[in-house]
């Protein structure tokens, strides 16, 4: 298959503006460029505002690029792809319906129907992220950890290529935050996907990605991309990996000169 | 005083709420439940009381034996009657209301254009004064129902229609993203996710009205009618029989939180997860 040697995700100069209410324009990203392959773990960090949700929206085709091309295996996002799955900031679970309704949600919502064969892997996926046992509770029942592991499990459902991940676990608690981080570890290690993930944590991006985007705001563009050489299965050892804050030191320095000039 | 603090508090520590004495667990929450229900009974006897003891006039305030006494001088047949005219015309009116305001607040909600345009028209409905405007629907629509059932749903479908829309466009961004992510049909994205989202919205309107097509079919009665419970208060005020009206004021108040209760009962049956987890009975 000659397209799964194309790179999963591409950026050809993309340049994104939005209109603002006064009538005026502001441009969220400028001219972005960047190529993906396939199963490679992509984290883009920057400050609030440097576009980093844009780029996740332009994957998703949920908004179209104001010039150049967004590509997923060469073709270019014209709509709303199939391969993708999203897990946004909150875990927004259906409130009306137990977790195991709500991880089928999106067959129910695509085509109408639930067969079998999907139950049956939703309940499989449960187990991945470690809810078995709450298939019946309402989301309300559920830790806030707990309910992004559900819309984790409700974006793979479909078993997309790609799993684009809008800082996923902002909105819990440090000690939560890191656990869910090592559990999206063993996830990805389980089952390899293309992986987007947007973050402010410099720490986190470089305890999860192969490759780190750093951006910088107003307009968002590219201010480096670093390769990350922390060996894999990574762990709560790699914390301890000098590398470790050697990276996150190097990619914080980038942030803040870029700020400064 | 901070010894005495000190002690209670090492006493609930020592004893955890479930294992205080059952008794008086139980007296607690009788007494919640009663609480209530005496002040309620508190009122009317010191209603009774001042009525005998400063010898108020019937026509001013009745007592509420006097009530009871005049509310007993009418035959339960004539009572149904009554009931059965107003709750018919208020349950009519509340049902077509519901009807109507439910597919309205979707497109007001998902069209700015309909929203711009339409929204302005229901602000000047809701902001005339229903009264005023009873007398004309009568003349316009004739005697019967069709009148009266008009009028109830006129003050009854403002709050549905406002609520409803509001929370049509309460539901998170990221659920319609979703929606729009799985390239899920606008139909789809309405029924699975923005209706039940509107839920909580749709009956704390739905509770109030309900309350309000009593209103209506009251103020209808008041302008035409020949039974109803306005029609009787109409009726027993003008042949100055003012305790047989304040009887049927009574029952209009039951009948109003009755109606009231079903609709939060309803809520309770049939969407639990809308209340919240504290209030589910």
């Amino acid at each position: 298959m000659t397209t799964r040697l194309l790179p999963a995700i591409s950026f050809e100069h993309v340049t994104r503006v939005f209109p603002r209410t006064d009538g005026q324009e502001i441009t969220a990203l400028r001219d972005l460029s960047f190529a993906i392959p396939k199963n490679e773990f992509v984290a883009f960090v920057g400050p609030s505002g440097c576009g980093k949700s844009t780029v996740l929206r332009l994957i998703a085709g949920l908004i179209g690029p104001t010039r150049g091309r967004v590509a997923i295996y060469g073709g270019t996002v014209e709509e709303p792809p199939d391969m993708v799955g999203i897990v946004f900031q909150r875990p927004t679970l259906l409130p009306w319906l137990d977790i195991l309704a709500n991880v089928t949600f999106p067959m129910r919502h695509k085509y109408g129907r639930v067969t079998e064969t999907e139950r049956k892997v939703a309940l499989e996926l449960l187990e991945l992220v470690g809810l078995s046992d709450f298939a019946r509770s309402r989301p309300d029942e559920l830790s806030g950890g707990m309910q992004q592991r559900a819309a984790i499990a409700r974006a793979l459902l479909l078993d997309p290529d790609i799993l684009l991940m809008d800082e996923p676990f902002s909105a819990l608690d440090a000690l939560t935050r890191d656990e869910m981080a090592f559990e999206l570890l063993r996830i990805c290690a389980l089952r390899p996907k293309t992986v987007v993930f947007i973050t402010h944590s410099i720490p986190e991006a470089v305890l999860l990605a192969d490759r780190i985007v750093v951006m910088t705001p107003r307009p968002g563009t590219i201010a480096e991309i670093v390769d990350n050489p922390l060996p894999r299965p990574r762990n709560i050892d790699t914390l301890s990996d000098p590398l470790y804050n050697e990276l996150s030191t190097r990619i914080r320095n980038t942030v803040f000169t870029r700020r400064a000039a | 005083m901070s010894f005495r603090l000190a002690s209670a508090i090492r006493s609930l520590r020592a004893e955890p709420p479930e294992r205080r004495p059952a008794s008086r667990l139980w007296l607690k929450r009788l007494v919640d439940r009663l609480a209530p229900v005496l002040t309620m009974l508190g009122i009317l006897v010191l209603w009774e009381i001042a009525c005998r003891v400063f010898a108020l006039p019937e026509f001013l305030l009745p007592s509420p034996s006097a009530i009871m006494r005049a509310g007993l001088t009418m035959s339960p047949g004539e009572w149904l009657g009554h009931i059965g005219s107003t709750l018919r015309v208020a349950l009519i009116g509340y049902v077509a209301s519901i009807l109507i305001s439910l597919p309205l607040a979707v497109a007001l909600a998902l069209s700015p254009l309909l929203s711009r345009t339409v929204y302005p028209i229901l602000v000047v409905v809701h902001s005339t004064p229903i009264v005023a405007v009873a007398p004309i629907i009568v003349v316009a629509l004739g005697v019967g129902d069709l009148p009266r059932v008009v009028i109830t749903g006129i003050i009854s479908f403002f709050p549905l229609v406002i609520s409803t829309a509001t929370g049509i466009l309460a539901t998170p961004d990221e659920l319609i993203e979703l929606s729009r992510s799985l390239r899920a049909t606008r139909a789809r994205e309405i029924t699975q996710i923005r209706l039940p989202y509107a839920v909580p919205y749709i009956f704390s309107a739905l509770k109030i009205s309900i309350t309000l097509s009593v209103i209506g079919a009251v103020v209808a009665e008041f302008v035409a009618a020949e039974r109803g419970l306005g029609y009787a208060i109409l009726f027993s005020t003008s042949t100055f029989k003012i305790p047989q009206a304040f009887a049927c004021l009574a029952v209009l108040v039951l009948l109003s939180l009755t109606l009231f209760r079903l609709v939060v009962f309803a809520q309770n049956r049939l969407f639990p997860w809308s209340v919240p987890r504290e209030k589910r009975g």
